[in-house]
C-alpha cells in the first residue's frame, strides 16, 4: 500500500491551493446573490456590514464618502505611524535628530511623514464634515442616538491624538503649543485664584501634572504623549470605530427618507406583545431569497437594496483610493514643518496651535479658563446631547429637513458670521475691560469675554428660533450653524490676522522684521 | 406580603452567585484605581528649583536686570533686591523686555516694569519669587516659591 499512500500525498499536494483557499474561504466564489452575502457575513471585518446595502445610502450625495473617508485616512495614518515608529525615538535629546534622519535620510522617510502629517489634517478636517453632514441630514434622530454620542467621542479622540502627535518632533513649534496647551490645561487656576481656593482644591495644577508628569513640558511630557499618541489613543478609537460601524448597522442602515425598517431597529423594544415561540421559520424574507441561488425577482423592486459585495465594498474602495491619491499627492507637494529644535527660554512668536486649535487659541487670548476650557467644553456636551433635546420625529437623510430648515440655516449662518466678526472687531478696534477699567476685578475679566459673550449670543439666537419655530430641529440648526460659523471666523483669525505678540494684522507682509 | 423586616429569603445560589459578582467587581475597579495612581508623580523629575545669582553688590543701583537664563528679572533699589519670575502668569511663555515693561509673545498680556498686568488675557501680575543669601554672599532664587509682590530682601 505504499504506492497508494504516496499517491494519496501527491493527490494533496496538488490539491493544495484549493485546499488552503477552501479552508479560509468558507464559500464559493461570489457569483450569485447567495454567495456574495456569505462573502459578507462569513467574513469578520465584512460582516460589519449588512449582506445588502439600500441603493439610496450608495449615493454619493447620501454621505459625500465622509464616514469612510475618516476611517481611510485612519489607516493611512495607522500604516505611515507604524513606519514611522521604526526610527522615532521619544527622547527629549534624540527626538528631533530622529525626526531630521526621516526627513533627510530614511528611504521614503520624507514622504511617509509628510503623508502622515497631511492625513491627520484631513482626517480632522473630514470629520468635521462627517459630523455637519449626519446633523444636517438629521441622521442623529431615533434610532441612532447613541450613535450620534459615539461620533462625539471619536471626534475628541480624533483630536486628542493629533495635539498628543503634535508634540514628538520636539521642534520649537511643537514644545510652545504643548507648554500652551498644559497651561491651558492648568488654567482652572484661573478661577480657583480669584476665588481664593487653590490651596485647597487645585484641579488645574493636577491635570498639568498628570499630562506633562512635571512642572515643565521635558522628557515626562514627551513619554506620555508617545505613550498616548502610538498605544492608548488608537485603541481607544479602534474600539470606538468598531463600536460606531456596528451600530449603523444594528440601527437599521444609514438614515434615509422614508425608511420604514429604521423606525425601531432590530431587536428595539416596540411595545409588542411577545409573540410565543412556534415552529414556523422566523428567516426574513431578505435570507430567504438568498438561500436559492436565483433571486426572486419580487424582492429586488420592493426594497431597492443590492447586495453589499460587490457594490458597497467597491465604494470604500473607491473613496479610500481617492483619500491615499489626495494625502500622496500632497505630502509629495508640501513638506511637514520642522522649526529649530525646542528650546524652552525663547518662545515661538506668534506661538500657533493646529489650525483646528486657533479658534480656541484666539478665545484664550482673552481667557484661558474660559476660552480653553469651559466654552469648549459646553460645546462638546451641547453637541453631544444634540439628539436627546431635538426628539421630533422627522425623516432622516434630508437636508436641513426641508424649506424652512434651509432658511434657517441660512439666516443663522448670517448671523453666527456677523456676531463672530463683531466678537474680533470690538476688542481688536476698541479694547477689553481691562483696558477701560484697569482695576477690574479678575472673575469679571474671567467671566465676561468675547468668547463667552459670543456664546450667549448664539444660545440666544437658538431660544428665538425655538420660540418663532416652535420646533427643537429648528432650534438645533440654528445653533449648530452658528457655531460653525464661529468656529470658522474664529479659525481664520486666528490663523491668518494674528501675528507676532498675537497682535492683529491684515497681512503677514504687515508683521515687524526683527 | 412581605414585610420590610422579613423581606422574602433570597435563595443561597442567587446570593453566592451575586456576591461573587460584586467580589469581583471590586476587586476589578480597586485593581483600576490603583493603577490610575500610578501616572500621578509623587516626586518630580526637575532640577532643583533653586538658582544662584551674582552678588547683590555688583547689581546695578536702582535697576532693573533681567537673567535670561533663569527667566528672572531682578529688581534692585532702595529696599533691596528682588526677583520677578518671567513666565507669563496666561499661558507660561517666556515674555520679553518693552519700553514700558514686559509684554508676552503668545497672547499680547501686557505687564508694566515691575511684573504688574496692565493689559491681556493674564489673569494676573508676573510671580515675585522668594530671594535669600546664600552663605557665599550670592543671591539665591526659589523659581517655586512666590512671595507677595513688593517683597524685597534688605541688604
Amino acid at each position: 500500500m505504499v504506492a497508494s499512500g504516496l499517491q494519496t500525498f501527491t493527490e494533496n499536494l496538488r490539491a493544495l491551493p484549493r485546499t488552503v483557499r477552501a479552508s479560509i474561504v468558507r464559500h464559493g466564489a461570489p457569483y450569485s446573490d447567495r454567495s456574495r452575502s456569505q462573502a459578507v457575513f462569513g467574513n469578520l471585518f465584512l460582516h460589519i456590514h449588512a449582506t445588502r446595502t439600500h441603493v439610496r445610502s450608495l449615493g454619493f450625495t447620501a454621505t459625500f464618502g465622509l464616514g469612510v473617508a475618516a476611517f481611510s485616512f485612519f489607516l493611512i495614518l495607522l500604516a505611515s505611524g507604524v513606519v514611522l515608529m521604526v526610527y522615532y525615538t521619544p527622547s527629549t535629546e534624540l527626538a528631533y535628530a530622529s525626526m531630521k534622519d526621516i526627513h533627510f535620510v530614511v528611504p521614503g522617510g520624507r514622504l511617509i511623514r509628510n503623508l502622515h502629517r497631511w492625513a491627520g489634517h484631513l482626517m480632522v478636517v473630514v470629520v468635521m464634515l462627517h459630523m455637519g453632514r449626519v446633523f444636517y441630514s438629521a441622521s442623529y434622530k431615533a434610532p441612532r442616538e447613541f450613535n450620534w454620542v459615539l461620533g462625539m467621542a471619536l471626534f475628541v479622540t480624533t483630536l486628542a491624538l493629533s495635539f498628543t502627535g503634535y508634540l514628538l518632533p520636539w521642534d520649537q513649534l511643537a514644545f510652545w503649543a504643548i507648554t500652551i496647551g498644559a497651561n491651558i490645561a492648568a488654567s482652572p487656576r484661573e478661577l480657583t485664584d480669584a476665588l481664593g481656593v487653590t490651596q485647597y482644591f487645585d484641579v488645574g495644577g493636577f491635570q498639568k501634572e498628570i499630562l506633562l508628569g512635571a512642572r515643565e513640558v521635558g522628557q515626562g511630557a514627551l513619554t506620555r504623549f508617545y505613550l498616548l499618541h502610538v498605544i492608548v489613543l488608537p485603541l481607544a478609537l479602534v474600539t470606538l470605530v468598531a463600536v460606531h460601524f456596528w451600530r449603523i448597522r444594528k440601527d437599521g442602515g444609514l438614515g434615509r427618507p422614508g425608511g420604514a425598517p429604521t423606525a425601531a431597529g432590530k431587536g428595539a423594544d416596540t411595545g409588542a406583545q411577545p409573540t410565543p415561540p412556534t415552529d414556523a421559520p422566523t428567516k426574513t424574507f431578505g435570507l430567504m431569497c438568498v438561500v436559492r441561488d436565483q433571486a426572486p425577482a419580487t424582492g429586488q423592486t420592493s426594497d431597492d437594496t443590492v447586495p453589499s459585495w460587490p457594490y458597497l465594498m467597491r465604494a470604500e474602495l473607491l473613496v479610500f483610493m481617492v483619500c491615499v491619491l489626495i494625502s500622496v499627492l500632497l505630502g509629495m507637494a508640501f513638506d511637514a514643518p520642522l522649526k529649530e529644535m525646542a528650546n524652552a527660554s525663547i518662545p515661538e512668536n506668534p506661538a500657533k496651535a493646529p489650525w483646528y486649535f486657533l479658534g480656541l487659541q484666539e478665545m484664550v487670548s482673552y481667557s484661558a479658563f474660559m476660552g480653553g476650557l469651559l466654552i469648549p467644553a459646553i460645546v462638546v456636551l451641547g453637541l453631544t446631547l444634540i439628539p436627546y433635546l431635538d426628539r421630533e420625529p422627522e425623516e432622516a437623510g434630508v437636508y436641513f429637513s426641508g424649506a424652512l430648515g434651509r432658511q434657517t440655516a441660512r439666516a443663522s449662518l448670517l448671523f453666527g458670521l456677523v456676531a463672530a466678526v463683531l466678537s474680533v472687531a470690538i476688542p481688536v478696534r476698541f479694547g477689553w475691560i481691562r483696558s477701560w477699567f484697569p482695576s477690574a476685578p479678575q472673575l469679571l475679566i474671567i467671566l465676561i469675554n468675547p468668547g463667552s459673550l459670543l456664546t450667549l449670543a448664539y444660545a440666544g439666537w437658538s431660544v428665538r428660533v425655538l420660540r418663532r419655530t416652535a420646533s427643537t430641529r429648528m432650534a438645533a440648526i440654528a445653533l449648530f450653524t452658528c457655531f460653525v460659523a464661529g468656529f470658522a471666523v474664529m479659525t481664520y483669525v486666528g490663523t491668518y490676522l494674528r501675528g507676532p505678540n498675537w497682535d492683529f494684522f491684515w497681512s503677514r507682509a504687515d508683521w515687524p522684521t526683527h | 406580603m412581605p414585610a420590610r423586616l422579613e423581606p422574602d429569603p433570597i435563595p443561597r445560589r442567587d446570593f453566592l452567585g451575586l456576591a461573587g459578582t460584586w467580589a469581583a467587581m471590586i476587586a476589578i475597579g480597586g485593581s483600576i484605581l490603583g493603577m490610575l495612581r500610578l501616572p500621578k508623580p509623587s516626586v518630580l523629575p526637575e532640577k532643583g528649583s533653586r538658582v544662584r545669582l551674582g552678588r547683590p553688590e555688583d547689581l546695578p543701583a536702582g535697576g532693573a536686570q533681567v537673567v535670561p537664563e533663569h527667566n528672572v528679572l531682578v529688581l534692585a533699589d532702595a529696599r533691596g533686591v528682588a526677583a520677578v519670575s518671567l513666565v507669563c502668569s496666561h499661558l507660561g511663555c517666556i515674555v520679553k523686555q518693552t519700553e514700558g515693561g514686559f509684554s508676552c509673545p503668545c497672547h499680547g498680556s501686557v505687564f508694566g516694569r515691575q511684573g504688574e498686568v496692565t493689559g491681556g488675557p493674564a489673569p494676573s501680575g508676573l510671580k515675585w519669587l522668594a530671594v535669600s543669601r546664600a552663605v557665599d554672599g550670592r543671591l539665591s532664587v526659589d523659581t517655586e516659591r512666590e512671595v507677595p509682590p513688593g517683597t524685597f530682601l534688605e541688604v
